[in-house]
């Protein structure tokens, strides 16, 4: 039957946590639709993801596994998904903008011969057309567009952390369906070489429940110890915007923003960051920000539900010693 | 090895530094402008492609060729990428390719124009435009073509007739090859895209871009009409103030900043 089909991700056995995002999602459009909700599940190991999947919300699961998808081959993903898509004839795919549904969900879109609903914050589905309405931000998060696509499947990728998933039912009930594909290592048009990823030092910025971010207005890196401080007294994690970054201040993987990364946490500190439109795009789903800046003027005072106006040289230290008689 | 032939795509967009306050929606509610006081830029993002091909050129000899795909431009403005170094400008222009939200579309006019240009090693793309955010268009482009296809590189080189490249991924880099022809997608860890020098910029006034219109390009008009539709553009709505926390100097307003996020449940 056709229906809504999520394109899921497995991390070591288990299901991805935007993928359960992305199932609540498929679930409450099924609720109008009566349609019915499948995952695709692809790699080497699948583990419990299947029933984990199940219980987050899907009807049927549909599983390829095989030992060629250990390494993220997105060659090989598209033809695993497409082969999902083939036997599932969905009416709608739903992926979610991780890093991996960046490269993926265009690609699959493009086999499944249609255009992409990208980054969507909601889908609703249009009472008088029976199609989806996606709302998105463009512009770096300062427009949002309602967009409708006249495809078929309707394809969209969600971002993360914009929807909660469902509590996990452990009696829910669902077909697992093997899906039988010829996958080839010479489908790979690229080899992936080595990796080199730094240790991870301190809280993982994505998880984080609050994040400590600091800009241009810190003037230099040494003031970045202090941020580090009060991080560390918070249990928060640590960002910037470009503006540091591109000072050479902090690490690049510290950008916080359009092109860089996307936090959510429930509190966002930030330090002397003016708020300019493509850092906010990658915070502006914080539940609480916090401004610490010169300028009464700047923007992100208009972004923020608690502000100071005055100099972090002195403000900071304040705040550290605050938190500490808290304690 | 012989010289590269590369191709840069660029697109023009509204200048992703101007304040968010200027920007206007049109009356159809469906187009966000800015007023003309405003000159438009080459996509920030498609600076760095640019950047990565000249860095190529340097290192081995390379012939540059800049796509772009748009109803209007300032041809001024699309110079610029003559001026750092580019050997051909091609604007695709034609009053079908205006308010292209559909990045399939677009996608599918570079496919033509890629043909038309004939043989190329590598196709080098910004990661997204920075006024629908897409980052889709290259990805697409690539399936179009069928090349393999690398995101997000920090670091291109080329040997041996294939591509080597560093791939950035969470907290580190992935190394990748692939042979050629391929596309891959440049980002901004590549480092500090150069600036124009004034001699280049005069030349480059004098160079005339290639136009290639719908028709040069043999596309089929039904094949422009878009799947996607804009229903509406908004500005979304700010409701909430900001609190100022005051006090007679910032130790205390630090403390006190404490003290609030405390009572809110927040620290």
């Amino acid at each position: 039957m056709a229906g809504i089909l999520v394109i899921g991700e497995v991390h070591d056995g288990h299901l991805a946590p935007p993928t359960r995002e992305a199932l609540a999602m498929g679930r409450s459009l099924a609720a109008t639709s009566g349609a019915s909700v499948a995952v695709a599940l692809i790699g080497s190991e699948l583990g419990a993801s299947a029933q984990e999947a199940i219980a987050a919300g899907a009807d049927q699961a549909y599983t390829v596994a095989d030992a060629l998808l250990a390494q993220p081959q997105i060659d090989l993903y598209l033809a695993a998904h497409q082969a999902v898509c083939a036997a599932a004839t969905p009416d709608i795919v739903l992926l979610s903008r991780t890093d991996f549904g960046r490269e993926l969900a265009p690609r699959l879109a493009c086999r499944l011969g249609v255009s992409l609903l990208q980054d969507c914050l909601q889908l609703e589905t249009e009472a008088a057309s029976g199609r989806l309405i996606a709302t998105r931000p463009v512009y770096g998060g300062n427009v949002l567009a309602k967009m409708r696509s006249a495809g078929t499947p309707q394809v969209a990728a969600l971002r993360p952390k914009v929807r909660d998933p469902l509590e996990p039912d452990a009696s829910r009930q669902g077909e697992v369906t093997p899906v039988a594909v010829a996958l080839d290592a010479a489908m790979a048009k690229v080899t992936i070489v080595r990796q080199e990823i730094r240790a991870g030092d301190g809280v993982k910025l994505e998880d984080a429940s609050i994040v400590v971010a600091g800009g241009r207005g810190l003037g230099g890196p040494a003031p970045f110890t202090e941020l580090e401080e009060l991080a560390g007294l918070l249990g928060a994690g640590i960002g910037a915007s470009r503006a540091a970054v591109d000072a050479g201040w902090v690490p690049a993987n510290w950008q916080i923003g359009l092109t860089g990364r996307t936090v959510t946490p429930d509190l966002y500190l930030t330090v002397g960051i003016s708020g300019a439109s493509q850092h906010m795009a990658g915070c502006s789903n914080a539940k609480v920000i916090v401004a610490i800046n010169k300028d009464r003027e700047a923007n992100i005072f208009r972004e923020s539900r608690y502000g100071v106006v005055g100099d972090w040289e002195t403000v900071l230290p304040g705040l550290i010693q605050g938190i500490r008689d808290l304690k | 090895m012989a010289a590269l032939n590369i191709i840069v795509t660029a697109k023009q967009v509204i200048d992703h530094e101007i304040p968010a306050s200027a920007l206007t929606i049109d009356a159809t509610s469906t187009q966000v402008t800015a007023p003309s006081s405003f000159k438009p830029i080459v996509n920030g993002f498609d600076d760095y492609a640019l950047e990565a091909a000249l860095r190529l050129k340097e290192a081995g000899g390379a012939t540059i060729t800049v796509l772009s795909v748009g109803s209007q431009f300032d041809v001024n403005i699309m110079r610029k990428t003559l001026a750092l170094g580019a050997d051909r400008l091609i604007l695709c222009q034609d009053p079908a390719f205006a308010n292209l939200a559909d990045s399939f579309t677009t996608a599918r006019i570079i496919a033509a124009a890629i043909h038309k240009v004939g043989e190329f090693d590598l196709v080098l793309c910004g990661r997204q435009a920075s006024d629908w955010d897409n980052a889709q268009v290259p990805l697409v482009l690539a399936e179009l073509l069928d090349l393999p296809c690398i995101t997000l590189a920090q670091k291109i080189e080329v040997s041996d007739g294939k591509v080597t490249v560093e791939q950035v991924v969470l907290d580190g880099y992935r190394v990748a090859e692939a042979g050629l022809p391929a596309l891959i997608t440049v980002t901004n860890e590549l480092g500090q895209p150069r600036y124009p020098a004034l001699r280049n910029i005069m030349a480059a006034n004098r160079k005339r871009p290639t136009t290639w219109t719908a028709q040069d390009l043999d596309l089929d008009p039904a094949m422009l009409t878009p799947q996607l539709e804009v229903v509406e553009v908004a500005f979304p709505s700010k409701a909430q103030a900001c609190e100022i926390i005051e006090g007679e100097d910032g130790g205390e307003v630090g403390r006190r900043l404490a003290q609030v996020l405390h009572e809110a449940g927040l620290i």
